[in-house]
């Protein structure tokens, strides 16, 4: 009964992200297919080495962030790489933060609005 | 078959043993196919092995290009495609891409989230068999074995076609079906058989086995390599006669045959990206895109940068030129040889060093002393304008060059060969391009000096050049911001001459005395693609050339190095390999307003100083 219980709390969660758009249906879809008896934690295992990568990405984006003047190419390629990863979780909403803030960086916006 | 069979796991493992061995295609195929994924995100890398395993690939990550170069290296034939990303912080993909092709010629593809046209072209220059946009789909990986295929059948047809049996192609067609079915199968074995066949029928030494062992085009093969195919002509150059001119033992046919290939696609590429750069202009010119010079450089920087840095010995540097330079389709990128001709003109004039009357009677004189080489090379900036039109007029030019070159290169005999040659050329002496040729001629030239080992010249010149050129490097760049075309030309010296002469071929000419100097010739093949075949000769001195030349793609200055290979030759006859900045900037600066400059520094950068200097 937990387990069911679990199971479909579990599903809600992922499709109301679904329909919020912060996570990418077909590609989150992809990660779970390649889960299988072989590697039953497959999907648990690249979100938290997504988590780990982005959280030091994103330290370095904020230390980037703080040194003026701004180093638009170096916070552009790291938003390059944080889009990358994102990309390959399904997580849409972040990635298209990224490119967002990446035009940003292109156009020199160190304001961001 | 394959499919059906599937769990011929075990059976795929000793036939990819055998097939290590052997190439022999194993009947799972593409079960097995050992992929190399090279990706600096961790996230990304994971998902793709699972995603290749899942697909009953054998898979080995690396979250380095420079580990996965190593170990492709250190197991030459253990893999059969190579997966990278194009952004990484350690080495550039593009220049990873570059430098698998040429020496382990592996079908490489690339991957990013940039999907922006530019990129994707850059891949396509650099020779990627394919491009792949992330997030990367488990049905796209599925497919890659068919680059593999592909590749093979290629080289085998071209072998096959060398030994003038015809059959072979067809079961090869029969590949593009199922690779499951048995019709593929039968049609690899059978090209496999033919293959070996042919092999057995060749009276060439022991290679001419049924494996089809990976031949590592080092400088001096390459070189060899190059000579033959000038003395031959690059549109008579069949792999037979090239065979019989290198007469290496355990070279077979098919080895040259697929390396001719390649250099063919180079010196097309050299020729076609130089115009097609001309137009664009700053596109590629840019600085801004790194992508760009780094690639073209790829050879030449890494190896230098290697080299300089003590970690690419120089044998493997010598390796990677030559295999840059047996790389042409790949390596060069388009330096896109543009326009250097302006440039170069005025280096020439201001160069007293150069005396065009030598120079012009050089290429008669090349076979008699390196005197008339040694203007050349030292002269290289200053003498091309002007040596260049010289040359061109008097349709010497291209052996003169030529000629240079292989007196430098010592290693190149082919003086007389270079004649021949230069009547591609000549094309280009009508040009201003033209001039842009004798550069890149000379450039090789000063690269071998006379050593015609170009390892050697160019880990050496790589450690002392680089310093000096990068800035003078930097300057040229900035000159020739304002003309974008010009840093086409400067970082194409050898390209220019290509991309001038309609006939690519010629280029070839001029770049088998280049090609001789392996390694980053041909990256640098970009700046100057007629250069970059001489740049073999350059290699030694193109370090300190690579810096000027590569400043100018990639505004940055790392590829310098790279990009110089041509260059290198230049230098060293006559030009100091250090040029601060300052030297160069006074030195251009100078030049364009008449003043006489040390050409030397012009020349050191090979092309692009020339370049840089607005007319």
């Amino acid at each position: 009964m937990d387990r069911n219980q679990s199971h479909r709390q579990v599903a809600t969660m992922k499709q109301s992200l679904f329909d919020q758009g912060y996570l990418d249906h077909e590609q989150f879809n992809q990660l779970e297919e390649l889960q299988d008896d072989a590697n039953p934690n497959f999907v648990e295992e690249v979100v938290t080495l997504y988590y780990r990568d982005s959280a030091r990405l994103v330290h370095s984006i904020e230390q980037a962030l703080e040194k003026s003047p701004i180093d638009f190419n170096k916070l552009d390629s790291y938003m390059h790489q944080f889009r990358g990863s994102s990309s390959s979780i399904g997580a849409k909403k972040v990635k298209a933060e990224c490119s967002l803030f990446r035009e940003y960086c292109r156009a020199g916006n160190g304001e961001g609005r | 078959m394959n499919p059906g069979n599937g769990r011929g796991v075990v059976s795929s493992v000793s036939s990819r043993v055998s097939r290590k061995s052997s190439e022999t295609v194993p009947d799972q195929f593409p079960v097995g196919l050992r992929v190399m994924v090279v990706d600096d995100d961790p996230t990304c890398l994971m998902i793709l092995e699972k995603m290749l395993r899942t697909c009953k690939y054998e898979v080995k990550r690396c979250s380095r290009a420079e580990e996965a170069l190593s170990i492709l290296r250190g197991n030459s034939n253990g893999y059969d495609v190579v997966i990278s990303d194009v952004h990484m912080p350690d080495m550039d993909g593009f220049k990873l891409l570059e430098q698998v092709g040429l020496e382990m010629d592996l079908p490489v593809i690339m991957m990013s989230a940039d999907d922006s046209k530019s990129v994707v072209m850059k891949g396509v220059t650099h020779g990627a068999c394919d491009y792949l946009i992330k997030p990367v789909r488990i049905e796209a990986l599925k497919n890659i074995w068919q680059h593999v295929v592909r590749k093979r059948k290629n080289e085998w047809k071209e072998v096959e076609q060398q030994s003038g049996s015809a059959d072979d192609g067809q079961p090869k067609q029969s590949e593009d079906g199922d690779y499951s079915s048995s019709v593929n199968e039968g049609s690899w074995r059978n090209s496999k058989r033919r293959k070996d066949d042919d092999e057995d029928g060749e009276d060439r030494d022991d290679t001419s086995t049924l494996k089809k062992p990976r031949v590592v085009w080092s400088v001096e093969l390459h070189q060899q390599f190059v000579g033959a195919v000038n003395q031959l002509g690059i549109d008579k150059a069949v792999p037979k006669k090239i065979l019989e001119l290198m007469n290496v033992p355990g070279l077979t046919r098919e080895n040259v045959a697929s390396h001719l290939q390649k250099y063919r696609l180079y010196l097309r590429r050299l020729s076609g990206v130089s115009q097609h750069q001309n137009n664009l202009g700053s596109p590629f010119m840019n600085p801004q895109d790194p992508g760009y010079g780094p690639l073209s450089t790829l050879n030449g920087i890494d190896l230098q940068t290697l080299a300089a840095t003590g970690q690419l010995p120089a044998q493997s540097l010598a390796n990677l030129q030559a295999a840059g330079l047996g790389r042409a389709a790949i390596a060069p990128k388009s330096r896109i040889p543009i326009p250097v001709v302006d440039q170069r003109n005025l280096f020439s004039f201001e160069n007293p060093k150069l005396t065009f009357g030598d120079t012009q009677q050089q290429p008669q004189h090349l076979n008699n002393g390196g005197k008339q080489i040694n203007l050349l090379h030292g002269i290289p900036t200053n003498m091309e304008p002007k040596q260049l039109v010289n040359l061109h007029h008097q349709g010497n030019s291209i052996p003169a060059v030529q000629s240079v070159q292989s007196v430098h290169n010592g290693s190149y005999q082919p003086q007389s060969r270079v004649q021949q040659p230069m009547g591609n050329y000549n094309p280009v002496s009508h040009t201003s391009p033209m001039i842009n040729f004798p550069l890149s001629s000379i450039y090789p030239l000063p690269n071998n000096p006379a050593k015609g080992g170009f390892p050697e010249d160019v880990t050496s010149e790589m450690k002392g050049s680089t310093p000096g050129f990068v800035p003078s490097y930097d300057i040229f760049n900035e000159l020739n911001h304002q003309q974008k075309v010009h840093d086409w030309e400067l970082q194409n010296v050898g390209l220019t001459f290509n991309a001038t002469q309609q006939a690519n071929n010629s280029i070839d000419v001029v770049g088998t005395s280049i090609v001789g100097s392996p390694h980053q010739a041909f990256p640098s093949s970009s700046q100057g693609s007629g250069l970059s075949r001489n740049a073999s000769v350059v290699h030694a001195n193109n370090n300190n050339n690579a810096i000027s030349m590569g400043q100018h793609h990639m505004s940055n200055n790392n590829f310098y190095h790279e990009n110089n290979p041509v260059r290198v030759k230049l230098e060293t006859p006559l030009f100091p390999e250090q040029f601060g900045q300052d030297d160069l900037m006074s030195a251009l600066l100078k030049q364009q307003q008449g003043g006489i400059v040390p050409a030397e520094n012009d020349f050191d950068f090979d092309g692009y100083s020339i370049d840089n200097i607005p007319v």
